[in-house]
Formats: C-alpha cells, structure tokens, sequence
C-alpha cells in the first residue's frame, strides 16, 4: 500500500503541504503518484506567480493519464523543482523527498488534511 | 491533483468481472488490476514504462487469457468463415493465420479478429476480451443462416477453458527455444510471422500441448501460446524460469497499449466500433471485395461505402499524429485544423520509445495525408500535432 508521510498534511486533491520548510514545500501524495503510474511530464507554475488554494495551478501527466495540479495554498512561487522537470519520475520513485514539485510563500492555506484523516480516506499506509 | 482524463480502459460490469486461470500468480506478483472487458486484468505489476521498455530490448509476458477462443471446425468451415467475416478465410494455407474483421449488415466492425488455419478444416477465430460472446453468438446466427443444417460446420466456444500467453520482445524466440524438444527447434526458429505450430511441451505437469503463434500485439517478434486453462500457470512458470538471464518481466495492459500504439495497431473500443468502416480504419485491404465471388455478412453496404469513396476521397480517416510540444493528446480530445473541429482522437499518451506524443485520430480525408500539420485541443489549449505515417515505431529486423 501507498505510504502517506507523517509531518505533512494533505489536500484532498493529493497534494502534499510541508510547512516545516521554508519555504513551504508542495508535491503529491505516493497513493496519487501510484494511481498515476509512470509520471512522464509535468507542467508547473513559474516562480513569482500567484497561486490560490484549491484552483489549478499545473499539469501532471503519466503514461497513461493526465490529471490537473491543484495548489493547497495561497501565496507567491518561490522556486520550482528543475529536477523533477527534467526526470519527472522522481514523483513515482521519491514523491515525499527528491520528488517535490514547487516552494511557496504562503499567506493562507487552503482545507488541509492531517496523514491520518488522509490515509484513513485514501487507503494510504502511514 | 484531480484526474482530468483517465486510462482508456472501456467500462465494464463491476463486481461480476472473470478472473483468468493466472488470477493467483498475476497477485502474487503484487499486480494493480483493472476491468477489461468484463475481465479482472493485470495493468502493471510495477513500473509500465520498464515493462514497456522490457518488450523493446528483452522480452515481456502477457497474461492474454481474457482473449476468446472460437473453433470451426468441417469441410466447408473456410467457406463459412468467407461467408461470416470480411476476408478470404479459406485462402490461408494450414499453419498461417490471417487478421480480419467481423462486421455488421451496414459495415460497421463487430470486432477485429486473428483467424488460425490449424488444420485442412479447423480454424481458430480469436475475438477480443469485450466481444467474445458477441462474436461468438454472431458466428453461431451466421451458421445457421449459411445453409441447412450450418452447412456442415460446427462452432465451439472455447473462450472459457482456453489461456493465452504472449511473450514478446526481441529475447522471445530465445525463451520459447529453451522450452521445446530439440526436434522441435528448427519448426519454431523457421516459424514465420502470422504462422502457427501444434507442439507438447514437456512441463513439469508433463507433456503439454500448446498451439504456438507468433504473432502480437506489440511491434516486436514473439509469439503467442493457447494452451487448456488447467496448464496455464505450469506454462507461465516454465516461460519466468527461461526468460530469467534473459530479462523477462511480466507485462501488464498498460504496456500493452502503449506497445501497440507505438506499432499503430487499432484497439477495438477505441479506434475500431459499429460506427467505424474498415475503410476509415485503413483496413480496407482486409475487405475482400475483389477476391470473394460469393455474399458474405455486411457485403452490399461495404461495397457501397467503397464506392461511396469512405476513407478515401470523402469522410474520415485513421491517422498518426505527433505531437510537437510535450503535452499528449488523449482519446476523445478535439482535432483542430485553425481552430476549426475536423477530428477526434481515439489513442494518446507520450510514447516511451519515441520520446514524444503519439496519438491516432479520425481526421476529414483531405487532412489524412502525412507532414499536414493539425492541432488538438488539449484541455483549451490547442497544440500543434502533425500527421505521419504509420507505425509510428518499427523494429529494426
């Protein structure tokens, strides 16, 4: 089963918040990585721009399917992960470590989830 | 993260799908599943990029068991088969197998079909998954209306009884080697494309009688084994244990597809339905208009349509697109010649060999031709994507 990661909290959309960064730190869930597959190309949004919670802030595409990329937070793009851009299968292999898309200065947050109510919503394992 | 579109996998029946005699096997290996069409399949077993990738440099295996498995079987069962289905049935040699198409009184396609001549009047009609009892009760109705008494053919419906097991990749021939007698070595070495072998493998259930076929659905050599559901998992051992050193892995749908659409196979339910003419699929070559004297099944409309110029010189036609930005196109998305609807995409996803997207589209014929330069509607975004010819991938032989 999926591992969901404990100190993060999650959307409901699969994005992961690591607030303990900072800044804040967005990526998505292992259980929304393996329902995706092979992740294949991603579409994230350029630093500086603005982003609001729970609007489409990117792209996330596998294999086998495309799915829009919610952001959990409000607030300004700081730096995006060059690394996944360019090996996007760090999302399947390292999706809570080397597999993070963006960083965010945040102002507000959007509806968060803690790992338990996530897992015990998304059949993921903590 | 939300799914925007979703794998292309047809809907089907919820709590009531079969399970293929390698259900137990395909879940020891910690398989994710998926319905297809009314079966329990295996998508992955873990990545469907490195399974992909095993088909094009090693070899995979593919559980294909949810296949039908159609016998017809008498003197006048090549005739029969001229009558129910497009092509010339009856013109295979013995060992040679034939693709071809089951299609209704207006033309449309029933199903897409591999037709085996095993023996001077026993043929093997293999429909896919979703259709096999389609096929099968269609077959049975022509039967009856070929003549008094079905002409002197008998149907048997060996779907559920009967596995099937492909290995595929350029390892494949190598791994079904190390499982026949030494006798036996030169039939499968000199086995040619669409052609097909009855031999025993010895197994460690015994002998076991397995027709043997290369053929695929992958674009690359292999070969495709029907054997009695009771010795299918001893096959899939035996078939793991000579494909280690050899770099099999077993392969899911997923990569399956991916394959196929990477060779511009059709997938039925994609770009193959009732509302489709061969001609329009491209597959007007498997219509035997000239070379059958007598009526067969969808005859006078297919001739119509024919003449009517479908897939030619009016309507739609099947195409390869490719993409020329990162974004995929996806099955059902809008094709577009400046900002005009002139198509629908029926495949698409990032090809994992070429490194960039594939996709087939029904287009308006005079946009069919290759190097014309379309787009497609990528959720409000219309991105470029230009028409090659198919395959889009072709091993090198």
């Amino acid at each position: 089963m999926s591992k969901v990661q404990s100190g993060l909290r999650y959307s409901e959309e699969h994005e992961w918040l690591d607030t303990d960064a900072a800044p804040a730190k967005v990526g998505v869930s292992a259980v929304a990585a393996e329902a995706l597959g092979d992740v294949v190309y991603l579409d994230l949004p350029e630093v500086g721009s603005e982003l609001s919670a729970g609007t489409t802030c990117g792209e996330i595409e596998s294999t086998k399917s495309v799915s829009d990329l919610y952001s959990p937070v409000t607030g300004t793009v700081v730096e995006v992960n060059q690394e996944v851009i360019d090996n996007p299968a760090l999302v399947n292999e390292d999706p809570y470590g080397a597999g993070w898309l963006f960083t965010v200065d945040v102002t507000a947050e959007g509806p968060l989830l803690s790992p338990e109510e996530y897992a015990s919503k998304n059949g993921g394992e903590l | 993260m939300t799914a925007g579109t979703q794998a292309t996998t047809p809907a089907t029946a919820g709590a009531t799908e079969k399970r293929t005699a390698l259900y137990g096997r395909h879940e020891a290996l910690g398989a994710s599943f998926t319905d297809f069409g009314g079966w329990q399949m295996p998508l992955k077993y873990g990545s469907e990029l490195a399974e992909h990738r095993a088909v094009r440099e090693a070899a995979g295996l593919f559980d294909l068991s949810h296949m039908g498995e159609v016998w017809a079987t008498g003197p006048a069962a090549g005739a029969f088969l001229d009558y129910a289905l497009v092509g010339k049935l009856s013109a295979i040699a013995v060992g040679k197998a034939k693709y071809s198409l089951i299609c209704a009184e207006d033309g449309g396609i029933i199903d897409d079909l591999i037709v085996y001549r095993v023996a001077p009047e026993q043929y093997l009609v293999v429909p896919n998954a979703g259709n096999a009892d389609t096929v099968a009760a269609e077959l049975e109705a022509r039967r009856e209306a070929f003549g008094s008494d079905g002409g002197g053919v008998s149907l048997r419906d060996a779907s559920a009884e009967t596995s099937l097991i492909a290995v595929q990749g350029p390892n494949a021939q190598e791994i079904v080697l190390s499982l026949v007698a030494a006798d036996q070595a030169d039939a499968v070495t000199g086995l040619k494309y669409y052609a097909s072998l009855g031999l025993e493998l010895e197994l460690r259930d015994g002998g076991v009688p397995v027709l043997l076929a290369r053929t695929g659905y992958t674009g690359e050599d292999g070969f495709e084994l029907f054997v009695a559901n009771e010795h299918a998992a001893g096959l899939w051992d035996a078939i793991r244990a000579a494909g280690e050193g050899r770099d099999l892995i077993p392969c899911g749908l997923a990569a399956r597809d991916s394959l196929r659409l990477e060779a511009g196979m059709p997938l039925y339910g994609n770009e193959l339905s009732r509302d489709v003419t061969p001609f329009e699929a491209g597959l007007g070559g498997v219509v035997a208009l000239k070379s059958k004297d007598g009526d067969f099944v969808g005859r006078a409309a297919l001739q119509a349509k024919k003449d009517d110029g479908a897939g030619t010189t009016g309507g739609r036609r099947l195409v390869g697109l490719r993409g020329l930005g990162r974004r995929a196109a996806r099955s059902h998305y809008t094709v577009l010649k400046d900002g005009r609807q002139v198509g629908e995409v029926t495949s698409g996803q990032p090809s994992p060999t070429l490194g960039y997207p594939v996709a087939l589209a029904y287009v308006d014929v005079e946009l069919a031709e290759p190097g014309t330069q379309l787009e497609v509607d990528l959720r409000g975004k219309a991105e470029p994507f230009e028409v090659v010819a198919l395959p889009f991938y072709k091993r090198e032989r």
